[in-house]
């Protein structure tokens, strides 16, 4: 008995592990292309702030995060900051609030555009990179440009000036987009695109969670107390028990 | 059971090692619950410098401007005003802003400021947290020989133009000069001194 | 009722005349007598204590920072998480906590099925212990709705729904748990008063009772002897050892380990790859769209992959139900003439397997979008769970069970 509940515990576990498939919002079988996330690449972070300051905040808000914080987590100083980051005239402790009203966005874009704080935590880093690589020509759309893993996206292609214009040229029977070719290029050789867009993707999955540098930081620390901990408590067990018979 | 034998220094060794580990680790659990109690970067951003432009402001005029939620008052005296201050003396409780803690040391003058026309203090009451009111004019209700100064609605603390405390009333000490500097001619920063403390 | 004692001395002493600290830590740590041959799965009782704890420490000092306004609630929990010093980490503990929580729970009632703890005369603790489940399921439930992303939004719609199914007042009665004709700000204040005032206080008295309970009868162990039918010449169980310092000390280092896991999630895998914090919880909550998979939390699933079994809206929250109330009836159900596994025969073996089995099937199904198949198998571990339950009277009775020692069995270690 005690076997088969130590295999039923074993098999939960597994469950568990397991991902989560239908879980991600937007379609469970699209294909999504894999990007590698590392928090210690700070360069790279930087890269990615600098390409988010520049394309994404002037639609996108990301207002539960504050530019003084998010340059200090990713090693800028403050007059970089000041000069190089901040558009809209904010102050480095606020947080990053968009110029453009909200009125106006929705009467452009259809919605008023999501705030990017956790986009990475909802979406998953694997979609935005997919997403951010995935715009190509579909005159039928009013913004000329249409996504492969969001389809009728209310988003132009905005980075199509370093990555060019794509156009589809595979669909599945069902209809989806499964292979795109580059008809104009951008400023940027594809790989060099790629890898831009790793690094905004890395940035926003530390948007996401500024938390997480300091969770890694911390963990080895808290866990080796534990041990040490368990230890010595164990060590206490064994000598009381031995009165026991 | 049976207790023969029993090591008691080995037991008492472990029992005082697991104590001292767990009560280390209940020492260090404690600092987040603490230490999220203190003023978060919401906070801190709103309590962060703040500047003002005193060009518009007149002899014997006021204004006020927020700084960490409490309200800062920015006097631009006038020179009768400046001239009155030393005859004060002997009514004050602290005169020549002997407790370091009420200014800064660029602060510590008759006029209790870095430009003698401009006054910078924070607008609250020592004693119990009100916020007195300016009183610029000479005599009045404030008796005959009053020379203009602030009065606290709440238990009637007075202070002079410099915020000295008047002896006899319930305020120990004179109002707070916040730390400050001015960044030109007519915009100061108040929060921050030159050399960049709070 | 103490007599005073003139010649009582210190501190202990002043106290002792005045409140029977003494006597209340004698009768319920150093001479409560626990049998001496507990085993890993003991543990889990008092890590349900340890859990309880922390869940009310991290929540009250989450509740200094949270907004209970269907317009601030989402920000202010990515305030704790950003702006407040540690705010994450003390998030983090309380969202990993509620996880944890059903993880111990759910073993220590396991514990007690395989050890039959709930049979006469631990009817009451078995009972206790119910209640105590059902309230937590009802604090989770609530305190997932105040972080007011998409999936509490939904989840909480969703639920709140079921109460619809009831015929002539459903409705109504869904109207008047939410206060408004959707979820709305007016559920989200009440779902937070029951959850950080109401429901914690029940939750509290319940396990005081339960301990009460268990404390009055003495514990049962892995081999089901009453430990009390064999006395000393003292009058204490020769199979029973003092709880303190023998089971204080082996209960540390069950922290001690629990403690080590629960890091590693915090520290590491706060979200447990959208077990314990959902992905679409981390979209504000949005009356018009709701989210294409609508899963509840993995604690709940099982109940729910039955509500999907059946076919009919109100059969199905029978059903839900009754998997829930069918537990109550355990020590009833049970005509065993043993408690413990070890002395039950084959057929309770298999039957106890197939329920866990069935559980986890369930479980898992709960979490899948229904297909066919997964709908099939899910009426198939639904009737399994049943069954367990349901024919619990007669398999027990006719399972070959082995003749119970008279004292435990303990190998020193």
């Amino acid at each position: 008995m005690k076997k088969m509940t130590i295999k039923a515990l074993a098999a939960t576990a597994m469950l568990m592990l397991a991902p989560v498939a239908g879980f991600a919002g937007g379609g469970g079988n699209l294909h999504l292309d894999h990007v590698k996330i590392d928090m210690g690449d700070k360069a790279s972070l930087q890269r990615g702030f600098k390409l988010f300051a520049n394309y994404c905040l002037s639609c996108h808000a990301a207002s539960y995060a504050r530019y003084n914080r998010t340059a200090s987590d990713l090693g800028i100083s403050e007059i970089m900051l000041k000069e190089n980051l901040i558009f809209t005239g904010a102050k480095v402790h606020s947080p990053m609030k968009v110029a453009m009203p909200a009125e106006g966005a929705k009467d452009w874009f259809g919605k008023t555009p999501p705030d990017l704080s956790v986009i990475a935590r909802s979406r998953g880093t694997d979609w935005l990179y997919t997403y951010l690589r995935g715009f190509y020509l579909d005159p039928k759309k009013p913004v000329g440009t249409n996504n492969t893993v969001f389809p009728d996206v209310g988003m132009p292609h905005v980075l199509w000036e370093l990555q060019g214009w794509q156009e589809a040229a595979e669909r599945s029977e069902d209809g989806h987009v499964t292979k795109l070719t580059l008809v104009e290029p951008g400023a940027m050789q594809p790989e060099e695109y790629d890898a831009a867009v790793r690094d905004l993707v890395n940035f926003l999955a530390y948007l996401g969670e500024p938390a997480q540098l300091e969770r890694s930081r911390l963990g080895p620390w808290v866990l080796l107390f534990l041990l040490v901990f368990s230890f010595v408590a164990y060590l206490l067990k064994k000598e009381y028990w031995k009165d026991v018979h | 059971m049976a207790n023969e034998g029993v090591d008691l220094k080995r037991r008492r060794f472990l029992t005082a090692a697991t104590t001292v580990v767990g009560g280390v680790g209940a020492v260090y659990l404690a600092v987040p619950f603490v230490a999220s109690m203190q003023p978060s970067a919401r906070a801190k951003a709103a309590g962060a410098p703040v500047e003002a432009d005193i060009s518009k402001l007149e002899p014997g005029q006021m204004m006020t401007v927020e700084w960490r939620g409490v309200p800062v008052w920015i006097v631009r005296r006038t020179e009768q005003n400046l001239n009155d201050l030393p005859a004060m003396n002997s009514q004050l409780r602290d005169p020549d802003s002997e407790n370091p803690d009420q200014q800064p040391d660029y602060c510590k003058n008759i006029n209790r400021s870095i430009k003698a026309e401009y006054l910078i203090a924070v607008g609250i009451c020592t004693h119990l947290g009100c916020s007195p009111s300016y009183h610029p004019e000479m005599g009045g209700e404030l008796g005959a020989d009053w020379k203009g100064g602030f009065f606290c609605p709440c238990h009637g603390s007075r202070f002079d133009l410099s915020g000295r405390v008047f002896q006899g009333v319930p305020a120990p000490t004179n109002l707070r000069v916040p730390p400050h500097h001015y960044l030109t001619e007519s915009r100061v920063l108040v929060g921050l001194d030159e050399k960049g403390a709070a | 009722m103490g007599e005073f004692n003139p010649n009582a001395k210190g501190l202990l002493g002043w106290i002792d005349n005045r409140f029977p600290l003494s006597k209340m830590w004698n009768e319920h740590l150093a001479q409560y007598y626990a049998p001496k041959n507990f085993n890993f799965w003991y543990f889990f009782g008092s890590l349900a204590l340890l859990v309880l704890v922390n869940q009310i420490l991290t929540g009250i000092w989450l509740t200094m920072h949270y907004k209970t306004d269907g317009a601030l609630a989402f920000a202010s929990v990515e305030y704790i998480m950003r702006d407040v010093d540690w705010g994450w980490l003390i998030r983090y503990m309380h969202s990993t906590g509620a996880s944890a929580f059903f993880v111990v729970v759910y073993l220590h009632m396991f514990r007690g099925l395989m050890y039959g703890s709930y049979r006469q005369p631990r009817e009451l603790i078995w009972i206790f212990g119910m209640i105590i489940y059902v309230a937590l399921m009802a604090e989770a439930f609530m305190g997932y709705l105040l972080p007011w992303g998409q999936m509490s939004y939904w989840g909480a719609q969703v639920i709140i729904s079921l109460f619809g199914a009831i015929p002539y007042v459903g409705d109504a009665l869904s109207e008047w748990i939410r206060g408004d004709f959707v979820v709305s700000d007016a559920t989200l204040n009440r779902f937070f008063a029951f959850h950080v005032i109401a429901v914690p206080i029940v939750l509290l008295g319940l396990v005081v009772a339960h301990i009460i309970a268990l404390h009055e009868v003495g514990s049962n162990n892995p081999d089901g002897v009453e430990i009390k039918k064999n006395k000393d010449e003292n009058g204490i169980p020769v199979d029973g050892i003092p709880f303190h310092p023998y089971y204080s000390v082996k209960d540390i280092v069950g922290v001690g380990v629990f403690l080590f896991f629960f890091a590693l999630i915090i520290f590491y895998a706060p979200e447990m790859g959208g077990w314990f914090l959902e992905k679409d919880n981390f979209v504000p909550a949005d009356p018009l769209t709701t989210p294409p998979n609508i899963v509840p939390l993995w604690y709940f699933t099982p109940f729910y992959a039955i509500l999907r079994a059946v076919p009919d809206k109100f059969l199905g929250v029978v059903a839900m139900g009754a998997a829930i109330v069918v537990l109550f009836l355990l020590p009833w159900l049970d005509r065993s003439p043993v408690k413990s596994i070890r002395y039950r025969g084959w057929i309770y073996k298999i039957a106890l397997a197939i329920f866990v089995v069935s559980f986890i099937a369930l479980g898992y199904i709960g979490t899948q979008h229904p297909t066919p198949t997964l709908t099939m198998l899910g009426r198939t571990f639904s009737a399994l769970y049943f069954a367990f339950f349901l024919l619990m009277p007669w398999y027990t009775k006719l399972d070959k069970t082995k003749p119970v020692p008279d004292r435990v069995t303990f190998k020193k270690h």
